[in-house]
């Protein structure tokens, strides 16, 4: 049929560059925090330049380097034992940093598998799952993480399964939403009729439209498991013995916060822009994936 | 020979309310049979009822669907599954929104083809750019890696085309695949839809309220209004010489260059049942006009 007219594409640019372009500033100022978290964590042993347990009790409490007072080999100063401040916050990225990926991973993982399987079935199964979430998100993570350490003892363990086994709700809840919204939506209808089972319906073609929720999910999930740790080992049920974290290095500048603030706002410091880098990568990411953005 | 698709007295409830009220038709192998009606009468929830898309406050309350001489209605979950998208397939109604948005094009035929046909990855992906060639798209390979939102809504229609031809199905059933698209686009799509039809020897129940698409393409068609069938048959005798009211008042409806057209006058639901306890044999305007 010589009248059918044979349509031509123009080449569209880059999807890459397109995408960093949609994620913005957020995109890069989240990713370079995250990098530096990232990085501080696996190459601590050559970023620190002390050993975080070594006490050296006659420099003990030094002032930042630039400050009065202190000394060029101790950039950020030491606390009150004499430790390397600097060395001992870069070792506390690699316990934030595990905490953070095993928690969340595990988190998504498991509030996924249950979202989906609510938003697709609906029903008694729905209902099942919602009531559970209400009942698990009534309880507080760190009430349940300080029972998990009197049962099976403290350590990164407990903090991680506290976190998981509170968490999941909040990746089951969206997952499960955005799963009904999606399967209604015309491509789904029509991925259907094209005979998909459900579970080969859910994994082709419902779960990569919920990559750029997810992204984000995570990302914030991270910045959270991130303060719980520190709420734990600033109680001292975290991570056994003198392994460095934040959480215990503002636990123990409390203690001379008028002689020595900066032991203590040092780590805080950390927290923060660790918690706002994640934020940032994660909604930099969303905007960069998210096919509603899309023209 | 035994009809490719057959419709029995099919009822159809939305909890109290009726949307199908007993609809019969019928569709013979490579027959082009139209659907027509407005908006409400019916004709989407007789699509999705085929398809097992009713939505979950819909049940079929009577009636058969076959297909082939099986029943859709009583077959296994799993059974009905492998029947669709290769014998039964769809043309959406909307192509701007019934791919998925976040997989390339390659990757959604070649889906189809490996679910039903079992080919290996790359033949499925050879198969797709030839399926491709078939609708009229240049260089399929390159629009094969290409993401939905990446090509124009007439060519997503296409893509969509060529998946619902992609398994020689015996059935089509187009869901208005026209009215999401401009004119000029409008034309391109029913041709295509009439040669791979021809190609791939489907019959094609084609639901529209464009008298002038039935007009084009369908041999026969079906006149649904309110939940009922209400004359059926050759489109050129309904079209010349309509028995019932309300396909002329639907006629005269239809705008057209050489005369100003009327606007569609509602038929009381009333009326509807008094006509069809009269057993059709009320044809007069009149009366219409007189309720």
């Amino acid at each position: 049929m010589a009248d059918i007219a044979v349509t031509s594409i123009a080449t569209p640019p880059s999807r890459l560059l397109a995408g960093l372009k949609r994620g913005g500033p957020r995109l890069w100022l989240g990713a370079a925090l995250v990098a530096l978290l990232v990085l501080a964590a696996i190459f601590a042993p050559l970023l620190a330049p002390h050993d975080p347990l070594e006490q050296d009790l006659m420099s003990a409490q030094l002032p930042p380097a630039w400050m009065t007072g202190g000394e060029p080999a101790y950039l950020l100063g030491t606390d009150s034992l004499g430790r390397c401040v600097l060395s001992r916050l870069i070792y506390s990225a690699r316990t934030a940093v595990m905490v953070a990926l095993i928690a969340a991973t595990l988190a998504a993982a498991i509030g996924v598998a249950l979202g989906l399987l609510a938003g697709s079935f609906g029903g008694w199964v729905d209902q099942f799952i919602s009531r559970l979430i209400d009942v698990w998100m009534a309880f507080p993570p760190v009430l349940l993480s300080i029972v998990l350490a009197a049962v099976i003892g403290a350590g990164l363990t407990s903090v991680i399964a506290a976190i998981v086994v509170v968490d999941w709700t909040r990746f089951a809840r969206v997952i499960r939403a955005e799963t009904m919204v999606q399967l209604t939506r015309d491509y789904a209808a029509a991925a259907r009729v094209i005979g998909l089972s459900r579970v080969k319906l859910l994994r082709l073609e419902i779960l990569p439209n919920l990559v750029p929720l997810l992204v984000t999910l995570l990302a914030v999930e991270m910045g959270i498991a991130i303060l719980v740790e520190v709420i734990l080992s600033f109680v001292g049920i975290s991570v056994a013995g003198d392994t460095p974290t934040w959480g215990s290095m503002i636990a123990e500048g409390r203690q001379i916060v008028y002689q020595a603030p900066w032991i203590m706002a040092l780590p805080i410091v950390c927290i923060i822009t660790s918690v706002i880098g994640l934020n940032l990568f994660g909604d930099g990411l969303r905007h960069a994936l998210d096919p509603v953005q899309r023209s | 020979m035994t009809a490719t698709f057959t419709v029995e007295g099919l009822k159809v409830a939305i909890g109290a309310a009726n949307v199908l009220r007993g609809v019969s038709l019928e569709v013979q192998p490579g027959e082009v049979r139209g659907l027509v009606g407005e908006s409400g009468a019916g004709k989407s929830m007789l699509g999705r009822a085929v398809l097992g898309l009713l939505p979950a406050n819909a049940a079929v309350t009577a009636g058969r669907i076959a297909f082939e001489g099986r029943d859709l209605l009583a077959m296994a979950e799993a059974e009905r599954r492998r029947l669709l998208g290769r014998r039964i397939a769809l043309i959406p109604q909307d192509p701007m929104t019934s791919l998925n948005p976040v997989k390339r094009i390659g990757a959604q035929i070649g889906n189809l083809l490996r679910h039903h046909l079992d080919l290996s990855k790359r033949t499925a992906l050879a198969r797709a750019a030839e399926l491709l060639t078939e609708v009229a798209i240049r260089e399929p390979e390159r629009v094969l890696a290409l993401y939905p939102h990446e090509i124009s809504g007439g060519m997503r229609q296409r893509v969509l085309i060529a998946m619902a031809f992609a398994c020689d199905p015996a059935l089509v059933i187009a869901d208005e695949p026209t009215t999401a698209l401009d004119v000029t686009v409008q034309r391109q799509v029913l041709q295509l839809v009439e040669r791979l039809r021809l190609r791939h020897g489907s019959a094609v129940l084609f639901v529209t309220h464009d008298l002038g698409v039935v007009a084009k393409i369908c041999r026969s068609m079906t006149v649904l209004h309110a939940g009922r069938v209400l004359e059926e048959g050759e489109t050129a005798n309904v079209l010349t010489r309509p028995r019932h009211a309300y396909t002329r008042a639907l006629l005269a409806a239809t705008p057209r260059a050489d005369r100003p057209a009327e606007a569609l006058r509602p038929v009381p639901p009333a009326l509807i049942e008094q006509l069809w306890s009269e057993a059709h044999r009320l044809d007069d305007v009149a009366a219409v006009d007189a309720a």
